[in-house]
């Protein structure tokens, strides 16, 4: 049966509340989730004051300006802060987006900060994305062929090429399929908004000789049809794609092969 | 459990292979919803408050009756595809396959006792 509330051991608790900056005039309240696997405590909501006018516009600015200057111990996940490498996907304000292209100025209020949800917390802000990434992996993320020739580059048309826009610029944050309460529930078998969309890109990508191969593989009540078209993947996509449209294209590529 | 690779737990079991027919039957029964529930509303809607026998003699005429009996048939139909997706998605293990038999059951019971019931009537 489906958990509807934490377990004991992940119930969040109130944290510690950091001091003030000294002397700021513009302090903005960050609370974020702390969850350290070493100290066997539950997880808790720490407090922090930022002094904004020597802070960047980013939440990503300010979980550095935390990490550098009040509190080491703050773990997350960031490279290339600018939303290309997907790995300061985080719940920002109730909304999983990446950290460094999400501006301070959207949030009204305080800067409520959690790891995506119902994923397993490594430490803090880290979500443990093992399971997420095999299933992208299990869906042959790459060109399949089966001709040998051209043996140098496969050509594709502007129009053919055309139909990976909107597919192809995935990070693979793993914002969508955690938003989605379908992957929450079923996540172990359902493939999840990401991996779909991941899947979709392939199977429309002309150069491609495995599209009845991928589709026979998504042919599965749960791998697939545990999508309910409850569209919070596309709400909340930080690079604006529309996951639901490509597993919505996926099905009624199944119902052409049959009907 | 703990010496399964990731990729292994992805794969599971790998495709069933179904799962399309599901949802082609979902769609299928959807539209025929969607032309059945107003035919059905505005069929059933003026007979409402009337007398027995003027229910039971309105009935006993062929559209009513046929209309009735399809959105009940099709109601049913729909209820059963749903109610057995929407246990996949919360309900797990012994409990979800003996839940889906009895919401099965339920749904052809419901369908027969009103076919039944609006056969007697135009019959």
């Amino acid at each position: 049966m489906v958990q509807l509330t934490l377990p004991k051991n992940s119930r969040i608790t109130v944290g510690k509340t950091w001091p003030k900056p000294e002397g700021a005039q513009n302090v903005r309240k960050f609370q974020i989730y702390r969850w350290n696997p070493d100290d066997g405590k539950t997880p808790q909501v720490d407090t922090y004051f930022v002094d904004m006018d020597k802070c960047g516009p980013m939440v990503l600015d300010a979980l550095i300006k935390i990490k550098n200057e009040i509190d080491p111990t703050l773990t997350f996940r960031r490279s290339c802060r600018e939303g290309i490498c997907g790995s300061c996907a985080m719940n920002i304000d109730g909304i999983n987006t990446l950290a460094c292209i999400y501006g301070m100025d959207e949030i009204k209020g305080d800067v409520k900060i959690y790891p995506l949800p119902h994923m397993p917390v490594v430490k803090d802000l880290i979500p443990d994305l093992t399971h997420f990434y095999a299933q992208h992996a299990s869906i042959m993320p790459w060109l399949e062929t089966t001709t040998n020739r051209p043996r140098k580059e496969w050509r594709q048309s502007i129009e053919d090429r055309k139909k990976l826009d909107g597919l192809y610029e995935c990070v693979m944050c793993a914002s969508c399929s955690t938003s989605c309460p379908s992957y929450w529930w079923n996540g172990d078998k359902y493939l999840g908004p990401a991996a779909l969309l991941h899947a979709y890109r392939w199977i429309i990508d002309s150069r491609d000789e495995a599209t009845g191969v991928r589709l026979d593989e998504l042919e599965d009540p749960f791998k697939l049809y545990r999508c309910h078209t409850i569209m919070n993947c596309t709400k909340t996509c930080p690079k604006g794609l529309n996951p639901a449209k490509a597993i919505g294209a996926i099905k009624k590529m199944m119902v052409e092969r049959q009907v | 459990m703990a010496y399964l690779t990731d990729r292994k737990r992805a794969e599971g079991m790998g495709s069933a292979k179904s799962g399309t027919a599901h949802h082609w039957s979902m769609m299928v029964s959807s539209v025929g919803l969607a032309i059945l529930i107003p035919l059905f509303i505005f069929t059933f809607g003026p007979i409402l408050g009337s007398s027995h026998a003027e229910v039971v003699a309105y009935f006993a005429r062929p559209f009513p009756a046929i209309v009735a009996a399809l959105t009940i048939a099709a109601s049913m139909m729909h209820f059963k595809g749903g109610v057995q997706t929407l246990i996949e998605d919360y309900v797990h293990g012994m409990a979800k396959k003996v839940t889906i038999i009895l919401m099965i059951c339920l749904s052809y019971a419901i369908a027969a006792t009103g076919i039944f019931a609006i056969a007697r009537i135009a019959l």
